[in-house]
């Protein structure tokens, strides 16, 4: 095991998603935060990888179309009904 | 530990029990539109997906008394869905590799590896090309990049393409969808990766 050795930028853009999710252990935490400390570059990309995911967010949508609701509640109706 | 039942959704279930068009009306609009967008990863066309969707609803409406609260109702309603969706799926000769397990697919690297130092370099794997800023910030706020998104999304292989779509559009915990896919944690995890991996790579085309 290599433990303290620095993560290289082509290491730390594989282990994004970890980082996000919280699911890296302490140790690995530090390494990648102490490397984002004097990289731009994997800031960058961090950055974008935290915009990337707010701009998939904003493709919900709360709205079902009016016929599949109609259709849905038709369906209900006739349930609550029999 | 699962967060079971919350007092919101026993309300909601007591409801439906009792034949409650209200408490009807409150789950659609919670989750129709998300079950609509699932629905749409397991089959072919938009009209088989509202079918996928108006079968779930009857399933949920016929086994509601039996509703145990052993996971949470959203848990239990996308269970429905994504079962009925996938038996749906592969009646059309479509289904989606769900245990496409993470690590038996060559994916390869998340950014390309001649954006990095070689091991000849005085510094092996740093940056050589590295990300630059996306400008301006309005342009990622513009409809033409949510349809770059959306294109990214259709691309991916359908198991990335459902993650990133309960996870990211529609907001589901990891747990959430893992539960809805019956994926493990890492499996869960690897998926994401790559599914915002490919979108990021998208965007950097498309904004660069």
């Amino acid at each position: 095991m290599r433990l303290d050795r620095e993560l290289t930028c082509a290491e730390l853009v594989e282990l994004v998603t970890d980082y996000l999710e919280r699911s890296l252990p302490v140790r690995d935490v530090e390494r990648f935060e102490e490397h984002l400390a004097f990289c731009d570059g994997c800031g960058m990309y961090l950055e974008q990888m935290r915009a990337t995911i707010a701009v998939t967010g904003r493709m919900r949508e709360r709205d079902l179309p009016p016929e599949l609701e109609e259709r849905l509640l038709d369906a209900f109706r006739g349930w609550s009904t029999a | 530990m699962e967060r079971l039942v919350s007092p919101e959704e026993m309300r909601l279930v007591d409801g439906l029990r009792a034949g409650s068009e209200a408490a009807f009306r409150d789950l659609m609009e919670m989750y129709g539109a998300s079950m609509l967008r699932v629905a749409q990863l397991y089959v072919r066309s938009r009209a088989v997906a509202e079918d996928v969707v108006a079968e779930t609803w009857l399933a949920v409406l016929k086994g509601i008394g039996r509703f145990e609260g052993r996971s949470s109702l959203k848990t239990w309603l996308f269970r429905i869905l994504t079962n009925t969706a996938k038996t749906r799926g592969e009646r059309e000769g479509r289904s989606v590799p769900f245990s496409a397990l993470a690590g038996d697919d060559d994916e390869g690297a998340s950014v390309d590896p001649d954006r990095f130092l070689g091991p000849e370099e005085r510094f092996p794997g740093h940056w050589s090309a590295p990300p630059s800023t996306w400008e301006p910030e309005d342009r990622l706020l513009a409809g033409e990049t949510l349809d770059v998104v959306q294109a990214a999304i259709d691309g991916l292989p359908p198991a990335q393409a459902l993650v990133i779509t309960m996870r990211d559009i529609e907001g589901f915990t990891s747990e959430e969808v893992r539960n809805a896919m019956d994926i493990s944690e890492t499996n869960q995890r690897v998926l994401l990766h790559r599914a915002r991996t490919k979108v990021r790579r998208a965007l950097e085309d498309y904004l660069s």
